[in-house]
């Protein structure tokens, strides 16, 4: 353009751009966020690791980073078996009960219940995890001890159990947009070949809306796996590497809280491992994100 | 579900049994189809009756232990005594600091996504990292925000265990559901307004301002609501940050210590004697009478506010 047609800048040209920069600015805010998480477990991480072989850590069976001294072992093996002990729990629980309740609201549930059950999910899934912690050692473990008299106190079990409860509203509600978004022209090219209900929805929606489901169990697990309040309350304080679940064990979330409450100095050894299992557990629920992102993207059907 | 759906079709062409005849054959697999139906429904409930087992559990063990004493009494030793003074008030001191700071970048950051599509290469490249940025960020860990902020605000920034690192974390925290929420909300505002509000000359900053930002409110305000009932159930970042379970005080500034209800709660759910077990019940009627509030505003403003 020639420059004797250009307006001269106004004030309102100015402010226009102006504001652009400073929208753009809170924007870039979240990507600092980004950046600042990284760093920070990063930085630490590195002068934990200055002191303790990457090698140890990841072999080493033993856990015991609040202990004195010579004591100390740094293993993270029994933290992540806890972790996946308590997750594999709960996926035994939510998935089951989250998938049937996907399919009964989006395929055979009546606009009526639909409107009742969706909004008590959305309760369930805004309850803080504090609570459900509470309920974990108040009533799930008493009532878990009648059947098993040898159960602990603290125990992976109604940890994980309750974790699972947790999870079930996202998994249904997940899943349950998967199936609704299948066309309904499919189910009634179904019906019409003289299908029930059951065979429409579990030979021709679910695998349809596969996809969807998947990504919503594994986004589901990685939430899971980063809860941090119920497996802190109920499932205890000792690393162990077993898969028993009647025992106290300990996860990633439950020591970085445990090494956060105690009373260490900043520049003690200790305190650098809860960095070194916060990036261990930063990058597993990151993984798995991704993954998820991956399935739904890459194994979607499209129908139109 | 489609109308032609509820019916069910009996037309026996999918048989291909040849040593049943075909009438039974159906009789079995609509049979089977209505077990499922049954044993699919008895699942769905489950989450109702758990919720319900929650609910009068805790109503059972904290309503006797609920009184305006416990409202504004600080925390004790002697569970007669100890209340959720502390907690309530930290909670206000966080929540209005979180609040704004939270709406005003999350709506600025809904609003560069959605209303500027920066067409130059780098502009372009920005805002599709900030997006799968923001993606990622829903999906981290409440705790690993807690670290950050144990790391950036308490020690880097020097602010030590006050609200004001507390609000601040748990701003990054609700950030990305905000956005979410924002950019749903601005993208259902429908293009029409936007060519009207342009084609009479006003700027694109006036269209945002005057055209999109009204019409997206009450979706934003939702978001935000929803979001901030999150940010007050939260425990596992303010427990790194080091917000302390024993005050006898409530904040007088943002610099001072401070402690939240769900940080109260998770103290006296860990102390043995069976009394601060009710005491932890009385705290989380209090906590959750203050969440289905928010919740029942944020469907009320969904409802008032919907447009088709």
């Amino acid at each position: 353009m020639n420059a004797q047609f250009r307006k001269p800048p106004s004030w309102r040209n100015v402010l226009e751009k102006g504001v652009v920069v400073g929208l753009a600015c809170c924007a870039l805010i979240s990507v600092f966020t980004t950046l600042a998480i990284l760093i920070t477990l990063f930085v630490e991480t590195t002068s934990f690791f200055n002191e303790i072989p990457l090698f140890h850590f990841f072999t080493e069976t033993e856990w015991t980073a609040l202990f004195s001294g010579d004591q100390q072992k740094f293993g993270i093996l029994p933290l992540i078996i806890g972790t996946c002990l308590v997750t594999l729990i709960a996926a035994a629980i939510a998935i089951p009960i989250g998938l049937t309740s996907a399919i009964y609201l989006s395929e055979f549930a009546h606009d009526r219940i639909r409107r009742i059950i969706k909004p008590i999910l959305e309760v369930l899934a805004g309850i803080p995890t504090i609570v459900y912690g509470f309920f974990a050692v108040t009533l799930v473990t008493p009532t878990l001890k009648n059947f098993i008299p040898s159960l602990e106190t603290f125990n992976a079990l109604s940890a994980g159990i309750v974790v699972g409860i947790m999870i079930i509203p996202m998994i249904a509600s997940l899943s349950e947009d998967a199936m609704m978004s299948v066309p309904n022209r499919i189910r009634e090219a179904a019906y019409g070949l003289g299908s029930t209900r059951l065979e429409v929805a579990l030979r021709v929606v679910l695998p349809a809306a596969i996809s969807g489901i998947i990504a919503s169990f594994v986004l589901a697990l990685s939430r899971a796996i980063g809860e941090t309040m119920i497996v802190t309350i109920a499932a205890g304080a000792t690393p162990h590497l077993s898969f028993d679940p009647t025992v106290s064990i300990q996860t990633m979330t439950a020591y970085i809280v445990q090494a956060a409450t105690g009373d260490i100095s900043y520049e003690s050894i200790a305190y650098k491992s809860i960095y070194a299992v916060g990036i261990t557990l930063f990058c597993m629920t990151f993984l798995m994100n991704i993954f998820a992102e991956f399935i739904s993207r890459r194994f979607r059907e499209e129908y139109e | 579900m489609p109308e032609s759906a509820t019916k069910e079709q009996t037309i026996p062409v999918l048989s291909t049994d040849s040593k049943t005849s075909s009438s039974s054959n159906v009789k079995y697999r609509r049979m089977k189809s209505k077990l499922a139906h049954l044993l699919f429904l008895l699942s769905t409930w489950m989450g109702v009756v758990v919720l319900a087992v929650l609910l009068i559990d805790i109503a059972r063990r904290g309503l006797p232990w609920l009184s305006l004493d416990f409202l504004d009494s600080f925390a004790s030793r002697i569970p007669e005594r100890a209340g959720l003074k502390a907690g309530i008030w930290g909670s206000i001191w966080m929540i209005l600091i979180t609040a704004p700071l939270a709406f005003i970048i999350g709506v600025a950051t809904a609003v560069f996504l959605e209303e500027y599509r920066l067409n130059s290469k780098w502009g372009g490249r920005i805002q599709r990292l900030i997006q799968l940025n923001i993606n990622n960020l829903a999906g981290v860990p409440s705790i690993v925000f807690g670290i950050l902020g144990l790391t950036l605000f308490v020690r880097q920034i020097n602010l030590g265990k006050s609200v004001l690192a507390g609000a601040l974390t748990m701003t990054l925290l609700i950030l990305p559901i905000i956005v979410v929420a924002a950019r749903e909300a601005i993208a259902s505002v429908p293009q029409s307004l936007r060519l009207a509000s342009m084609a009479m000359g006003a700027t694109r900053l006036q269209t945002i301002w005057r055209v999109v930002l009204p019409y997206a409110f009450p979706g934003i305000l939702t978001g935000t609501i929803l979001a901030l009932s999150r940010a007050i159930g939260e425990t596992a970042p303010l427990i790194m940050i080091g917000a302390v379970t024993f005050l006898a005080f409530t904040p007088s500034s943002v610099m001072d210590m401070f402690t939240v209800m769900p940080i109260q709660i998770y103290n006296w759910t860990s102390q043995p004697k069976e009394e601060f077990a009710n005491l932890a019940a009385a705290g989380i009627i209090v906590l959750l009478f203050v969440l289905l509030s928010m919740n029942a505003l944020a469907i009320f403003l969904r409802n008032k506010f919907r447009r088709s």
